[in-house]
């Protein structure tokens, strides 16, 4: 297998400062190896039929295609920016096919595989950075948030929806998503203090993409992020986030372990971030194109493939099928984005607030009146 | 008639137990709210009573309150959250402002809000920094956010229990100096709406506007005022935000004079969007324009100078002069 780069696994926060080097165990947990290799893990097994495993690479494959389509749309114009999840779609499509139908996944607003294995509609998704509407599913019905997008700020909620199941005395589990940047954020260590003190139903789901932006993950943290779990009381583990299989075992296992009333768990997905943070990012300012072929190499749709071709789970008349529908897909991802209406302009005031005050419902007329002058000098 | 003499605190104590009976979903989180019944014993017995699932002593993070009442609220509860402090709701504003507020709107209407963050707030009580502001302001300035001030006994009383039941979100000051004030309050009288301002002192010279801790203040100074010969009526806001305005315009259409009166500092506080407001809607009445009495625009002060930077009665009667000499 590749190993993974030693230099983030030694840390030195500060350089120059004299931080200690922390010895690290290796305690990846794997599946799938880069190569395409099933192997054990003495803690996390996996029971998965072929099936299952084709349509991992399904999803795997159709969200990156999204993922490229929504690029392109963006380099035209189209949308206003976009959060590629390049190089993430094992981390996101494991831990969304982890959860149970009944279980509650609140996002960042990079999660756009959770959000397709929550069944939420690409073009709900596209609508956020198109400018429509801050995304338009409904929340608790697809057991999916709205994107936050204030880091970390979704912790905290995620918590306090964990502490709603308790009340409610529900056998459901809660997800939070966050980056590697957010554990640097006050709120995230709250949020980590409450689900611990309160053993809500959460788990945390970070995916260590190794950047916040450009700064790399020694600025945040000394430790491997895994291991601050133990600070909180409550497990921490760390997954290949570039192993779909692994990924899915030890969310599965967490989130069960939630449900049954066992508490938080911390999962450190590591994986990569392929491309920039955004479409207005330059990562080449930051980052050596070394690096990134290194990562390559490890690609998580690539490595799956890989196996499911070696142990003919899968043939070419499958991928070639695969590959048909991401082009449908994308089609209609490019089409529904071209077609999709504008915002009414007054929508902006109407849903500010459950109940509408005077104050609010006399601007909403003044600007309806404002704009219908011009209509009337217009003719 | 069931009338009990009650105190603020006392009142707001009754009101929140009668909202938790009235609705298993309510729950209050805070710190110190439990065994101990608040700093100022505002959940006094009410954990003995509900349980600690329905008044959680939570760890000490504001942000942590807001942002797990978030959750919460999301899931069908209705929290009601004690920030200990007015100044200690600021680790706690990025969740107010980005979340608690926005979250309605974000949604287009599927996820409200039921959220009810009480905060004492004002000075007057002597006490070290961050325990004496007046925030409104920042609350009343941003979408999605309702702000009231009772002042009261009976507005406590029935104000929590209308902003418990209410779908939006809700600052809820309650005039922290005032809490041991007395008056009756009727328990099966229909109290009025939440978001609507009162004459609370009838006068022909001038408008005086007042909320929370200040309403007292201001009664004082029409009183003082009457002495002098001088007819002061005296308006309570009751609600910052949404402002409830028509009767301050109606009164001050027959006075031709308004007196704005806060703790709060004056540069971009209540008073300067209320006198924009009156101005634009009263232009031709008005004899004098609308004067603002507020806090200066200082950090609050170490207590001993305290009464030096709080308005007064005679503060508000100097600018009843003003108004009246202009």
């Amino acid at each position: 297998m590749t190993a993974l780069p030693e230099t983030r696994e030694m840390v030195d926060p500060v350089p120059g400062a004299g931080a200690p080097h922390l010895p690290q165990r290796t305690q990846l947990v794997q599946l799938l190896t880069p190569e395409g290799d099933r192997v054990e893990h003495p803690e996390y097994s996996l029971e998965i039929s072929d099936e299952e495993l084709r349509g991992l690479y399904r999803d795997l494959a159709l969200v990156r295609r999204w993922d490229v389509e929504a690029t392109a749309l963006q380099r035209q114009g189209e949308l206003g920016i976009w959060a590629s999840l390049l190089g993430q779609e094992a981390a996101q499509i494991g831990a969304g096919r982890a959860m149970a139908e009944t279980d509650m996944a609140f996002p960042t607003y990079r999660e756009h595989g959770v959000a397709w294995a929550r069944g939420v509609d690409p073009l709900h998704v596209i609508s956020l950075f198109r400018g429509v509407d801050n995304g338009g599913w409904d929340p608790v019905a697809r057991g999916f948030n709205l994107y936050t997008v204030v880091i970390g700020a979704q912790t905290l909620h995620a918590t306090g929806y964990a502490m709603g199941v308790q009340r409610d005395g529900a056998e459901q589990a809660v997800l939070a998503f966050l980056g590697d940047g957010a554990t640097s954020q006050g709120e995230v260590n709250e949020a980590m203090i409450w689900a611990a003190s309160f053993s809500a139903p959460v788990v945390f789901f970070c995916q260590n993409n190794q950047y916040a932006i450009s700064v790399p993950l020694e600025r945040q943290s000394r430790v491997p992020l895994y291991q601050r779990a133990a600070g909180f009381g409550f497990p921490g583990v760390r997954v290949d986030g570039n192993d779909v299989l692994a990924v899915l075992a030890v969310t599965r296992q967490a989130l069960q372990a939630a449900r049954e009333g066992q508490g938080p768990t911390f999962i450190e997905a590591f994986t990569y971030r392929m491309g920039a943070h955004t479409t207005s990012d330059d990562p080449t300012r930051y980052r050596l194109a070394s690096e990134l072929e290194e990562w390559k190499l490890r690609d998580p749709i690539a490595r799956l493939k890989a196996h499911l071709s070696r142990s003919s789970i899968a043939d070419a008349a499958f991928f070639d099928s695969v590959e048909a529908e991401a082009d449908e897909l994308a089609a209609r991802i490019r089409s529904g984005t071209l077609e999709m209406p504008d915002p009414t302009p007054t929508s902006m005031f109407d849903s500010v607030y459950a109940e509408q005050t005077p104050q609010l419902a006399q601007q909403r007329a003044d600007f309806v009146a404002y704009r219908a002058s011009f209509e009337e000098d217009g003719e | 008639m069931t009338a009990q003499t009650l105190t603020i605190g006392k009142a707001l104590n009754l009101g929140l137990r009668k909202a938790m009976e009235d609705d298993a979903k309510v729950v209050l989180m805070g710190e110190d709210i439990g065994k101990l019944g608040g700093v100022f014993r505002i959940t006094d017995g009410l954990q003995k009573d509900f349980g600690e699932a329905r008044v959680v002593d939570t760890p000490l993070a504001e942000a942590g309150i807001l942002g797990t009442a978030v959750g919460l609220a999301m899931r069908g509860y209705r929290p009601v959250c004690e920030i200990q402090f007015d100044g200690f709701v600021f680790p706690a504003y990025n969740q107010i402002v980005t979340q608690v507020a926005k979250m309605h709107a974000r949604s287009r209407g599927t996820l409200p809000m039921p959220i009810v963050i009480r905060i004492p707030f004002g000075g007057g009580i002597g006490a070290v920094e961050h325990h004496s502001e007046s925030p409104e302001a920042y609350f009343a300035h941003t979408a999605g956010l309702k702000v009231v001030a009772v002042s009261n006994p009976v507005d406590a009383y029935w104000g929590i229990q209308q902003a418990i039941a209410a779908p939006d979100p809700i600052v809820f000051l309650e005039p922290k100096r005032r809490y041991w004030e007395k008056a009756e309050v009727d328990v099966d009288a229909t109290p009025d709406p939440l978001f609507a301002s009162r004459v609370v002192r009838g006068g022909d010279d001038v408008t005086v506007l007042a909320y929370g801790p200040m309403v007292k203040t201001a009664l004082q100074a029409a009183e003082a005022a009457a002495e002098e010969g001088r007819s002061v009526e005296v308006v309570d806001l009751r609600t910052v935000s949404p402002l409830d305005l028509d009767p301050v315009y109606e009164s001050v259409r027959r006075t031709g004079r308004c007196v704005v009166v806060h703790e709060a500092p004056v540069t971009l506080g209540l008073g300067a969007e209320i006198a924009a407001r009156v101005t634009e809607t009263c232009f031709h009445s008005l004899e004098a324009p609308v004067l603002r009495v507020g806090g200066y625009d200082t950090p609050y002060p170490p207590s001993k100078l305290e009464e030096e930077y709080l308005p007064d009665l005679d503060r508000v009667l100097d600018a009843v002069d003003r108004a009246m000499e202009f």
